[in-house]
C-alpha cells in the first residue's frame, strides 16, 4: 500500500473514490444495502425474542397486543428474512469477485431490494397490526391456502414475492457466473442458492392430509437448514478465508468439497430423524438414526477447516474481528448443529424430547452458531471494504470483538437453561408412573426461563455493542497489511 | 489432508454422495406414501376435517401449540388432546378463553362459531388417530 493512497483513506470525503480503491468491481457495492437491511431485521428478530422469552414466565406480558404466537412469528420469520437478506448479500460480492467480471445486473438487484424489504415489511406489520386469521382473508389464503404453518406463516401473495426475488437474485447470479471465471467457491454458492429456491416451492403444497403436509413441509426446513443452507455456508466461509488467510484456493476448495460432500451423504437421509413420531412408518427410526448420527461429522470438519486455514496463513489480514467470526462461526456451527442436534437425534431419546425446550435449545445454537454467524463473518469481511477501507480502526475492531464475546457466551448461556428446562420438562411430563401435566411442569422450569430472559439481555447488549463498532471512528491500522 | 487426495476426488465424491443419496431419498419417500393410506387415517379425512385444518392453520395454532410434537413449545401438545380432554372440554376451554388469569399464559379469543368449534374438533380428532408409532409417551403429550 503506497503512503498517498493511505493518505486518500484517511480523509474523510470521497467516499466513492474509497470503495473504488477497496472493492475489485464496482457493482460488488450493491450488496451494502442487503447488509444493513439483515442487521436491521436481526435486531428486530432479537426484540421479539425477548418479549416471548418473558411472556415464558409473565404469561399475560403485552397480551392481548401482542400474543405469543405473534411474537414468535415474528422472531422466526425475521430470522428467515435477515439470513436471506445476508446470503443476498453475500451472493452479490462474492459471485463478481470469484467470476472476475462486473455483476450481470446491478440495477435489478438494487430493484430485487427494494421489493424483498418492502414485502417482508408489510408482511411483518401485517403480523402486528391484524389477527392472523384477518390477514389469511385479506390476501385470499383460501384461493391457495398455505398459511398457518410453522416458519412458513407468510401469506401465499408473499410466498409468491419470496420466489420472485429469489428469481430475479438467482438470474441475476447465474448469468454472471456463466459468462465469468468459474470456481469451486462460486459454484457452491450457485448450487445451495437454487437449491434454497427450489426446496422452498414444497411451501406451496399444502395437502389436508396431515401426515403428507408434515412430510412435505421438511423438504423445505430441513433440506434448507440441514442441506442446502450448508453448501451456502460453506461457499461463504471458504470465500472469506482464502481472503483473511491467504492459503492456497485448491486447499480451501478440497477442504469445502469434502465437507459438503459429508453434510448431503449425511444430512439428506438425516430428514429421517423428523420421521419418527409424525405417522410415517417405522423404519425411519433407523434411517433417521443412523445418518443424523452421522451429520455432526461435517460440522466438525467446518471446525478443524476454519482453524487450519487460520493456522496456516500466509499473511496477517488487519480485519482481526472478520477472523475471529469466521473461527467462532466453525465452532458455535459445531456445538449448535452438531452436538446440540447429535443430543436427542437418537429415536429412543427423541421418543422422550419430541418437542420439548430441549428442540427450541439446539434451533438457536444451531440457527446462531452456523447461520448468523456466518452472515456476520461475510459481513465483518466485506462492510469495511464496501465502506472503502480494508479493515476497521482498531477501535471499531474491539468493540466488535466484545460484541462477539457477549453474543456468542450470551448463546451458550441461553442454550443451557433451555436445556435445563428441557430436562426437567422430560422428567417430569414424559417419565415416571405419574406424569405432570404441561403447564405444572412448565412452572418448575421457571428459575430456568428467568436465566434464559437474563441472558436473553445479555445478547441484546452484545448486539447493540455489535450496531455501535460500525459508528466508531479512527485510524485504519494497515500496518501489518 | 494428503496431496494425493485430490481436488477432483472430492468434488466426485461430493456429486456422486449427493446424487446417490438424493436419489435414495426419493425412494424412500415414494415407499412412504405407499405405506402411508394405513397409517396416515385418511379414511376419516372429511370435509369437516379438512374445515378444521383451515380454521387450525388461519388462527396460527402453531405459534404456541405442538401437534404431533412439532410447533411452538409455549402451550400444550394438541396431537392427543381430544383422548386428554374430550370434544366438550376442547370447545368449552377455546370459548372461555383468554383466562385473563394475572400473570398466566394466555390464549385468544377467536370467535369461532359452534359449526366451526365442531370443525375444529374434527380435525383434533382425525388427528389424533394418526399411527405415530405410540408417540406421546403418555396422555400429557
Amino acid at each position: 500500500m503506497s503512503t498517498s493512497t493511505t493518505a486518500v483513506l484517511d480523509t474523510p470525503r470521497g467516499v466513492e473514490e474509497h470503495a473504488a480503491t477497496r472493492l475489485k468491481y464496482r457493482s460488488q457495492a450493491v450488496a451494502k444495502p442487503y447488509f444493513i437491511a439483515a442487521i436491521g431485521l436481526f435486531f428486530g428478530q432479537i426484540v421479539f425474542g425477548l418479549i416471548m422469552g418473558l411472556q415464558y414466565v409473565i404469561g399475560d406480558f403485552l397480551f392481548p397486543e401482542i400474543p405469543f404466537n405473534v411474537a414468535r412469528m415474528v422472531h422466526t420469520n425475521l430470522l428467515i428474512v435477515w439470513l436471506l437478506f445476508g446470503f443476498m448479500g453475500a451472493g452479490y460480492y462474492l459471485i463478481p469477485e470469484e467470476s472476475e467480471r462486473e455483476l450481470h445486473s446491478p440495477k435489478l438487484a438494487i430493484i430485487t431490494f427494494w421489493v424483498f424489504l418492502v414485502a417482508g415489511a408489510l408482511t411483518i406489520v401485517g403480523y402486528l397490526s391484524v389477527p392472523y386469521a384477518t390477514l389469511a382473508k385479506l390476501t385470499h389464503n383460501e384461493i391457495l391456502p398455505t398459511m398457518g404453518r410453522e416458519f412458513l406463516e407468510q401469506p401465499t401473495i408473499t410466498k409468491v414475492g419470496i420466489v420472485l426475488v429469489a428469481l430475479s437474485f438467482l438470474y441475476n447470479l447465474s448469468m454472471t457466473v456463466l459468462s465469468g471465471r468459474k470456481t469451486s467457491v462460486s459454484l457452491v454458492m450457485m448450487l445451495g442458492l437454487w437449491g434454497l429456491a427450489i426446496f422452498f416451492l414444497f411451501s406451496f403444497y399444502n395437502p389436508t392430509n396431515l401426515v403428507l403436509d408434515k412430510y412435505f413441509w421438511w423438504y423445505v426446513v430441513h433440506l434448507w437448514v440441514e442441506g442446502v443452507w450448508e453448501l451456502i455456508m460453506g461457499a461463504m466461509l471458504a470465500f472469506v478465508l482464502i481472503k483473511v488467510t491467504g492459503v492456497d484456493r485448491e486447499v480451501v476448495e478440497k477442504w469445502l468439497y469434502v465437507i459438503i460432500a459429508m453434510t448431503l451423504i449425511s444430512g439428506i437421509i438425516g430428514t429421517g430423524h423428523h420421521y419418527y413420531w409424525i405417522g410415517t412408518p417405522g423404519y425411519w427410526q433407523w434411517w433417521g438414526s443412523i445418518f443424523s448420527a452421522i451429520e455432526p461429522i461435517p460440522f466438525f470438519m467446518m471446525t478443524l477447516f476454519s482453524f487450519n486455514m487460520v493456522n496456516r496463513r500466509r499473511r496477517e489480514h488487519p480485519n482481526k474481528a472478520a477472523v475471529l467470526w469466521a473461527l467462532g462461526t466453525g465452532v458455535m456451527a459445531f456445538l449448535g448443529a452438531g452436538v446440540w442436534g447429535f443430543l436427542h437425534t437418537l429415536a429412543p431419546v427423541n421418543y422422550l424430547t419430541h418437542g420439548t425446550q430441549l428442540t427450541a435449545a439446539h434451533g438457536h445454537m444451531a440457527f446462531y452458531g452456523a447461520y448468523a454467524m456466518v452472515v456476520i463473518t461475510m459481513i465483518s469481511y466485506t462492510m469495511p471494504k464496501l465502506r472503502g477501507r480494508e479493515a476497521n480502526s482498531r477501535g471499531a475492531q474491539k468493540l466488535e470483538m466484545v460484541s462477539f464475546w457477549l453474543m456468542t457466551l450470551a448463546m451458550v448461556a441461553i442454550t443451557l437453561f433451555l436445556t435445563a428446562a428441557g430436562y426437567v420438562q422430560v422428567s417430569l411430563q414424559r417419565m415416571g408412573t405419574t406424569p405432570m401435566p404441561f403447564m405444572v411442569a412448565q412452572d418448575h422450569a421457571a428459575t430456568y426461563y428467568w436465566l434464559r430472559e437474563a441472558s436473553g439481555v445479555v445478547f441484546f447488549i452484545g448486539l447493540a455493542l455489535y450496531i455501535i463498532s460500525f459508528f466508531v471512528k479512527g485510524k485504519t491500522d494497515e500496518a501489518a497489511h | 489432508m494428503s496431496a494425493s487426495f485430490t481436488k477432483s476426488t472430492a468434488r466426485n465424491i461430493f456429486y456422486g454422495g449427493a446424487v446417490f443419496f438424493f436419489l435414495l431419498f426419493l425412494a424412500l419417500t415414494f415407499d412412504t406414501t405407499q405405506a402411508l393410506p394405513k397409517r396416515d387415517n385418511r379414511v376419516n379425512l372429511t370435509e369437516q376435517v379438512a374445515r378444521g385444518k383451515n380454521i387450525w392453520e388461519t388462527r396460527n395454532c402453531i405459534g404456541c401449540h405442538t401437534l404431533l410434537g412439532e410447533g411452538a413449545y409455549f402451550a400444550p401438545e394438541l396431537g392427543n388432546v381430544y383422548q386428554r380432554r374430550g370434544p366438550e372440554f376442547i370447545k368449552a376451554w377455546i370459548k372461555g378463553q383468554p383466562t385473563g388469569a394475572p400473570g398466566r399464559r394466555q390464549m385468544p379469543q377467536f370467535h369461532l362459531t359452534d359449526g366451526e368449534l365442531d370443525d375444529l374438533v374434527a380435525f383434533l380428532k382425525y388427528s389424533s388417530e394418526i399411527n405415530t408409532n405410540n408417540w406421546p409417551p403418555n396422555i400429557e403429550g
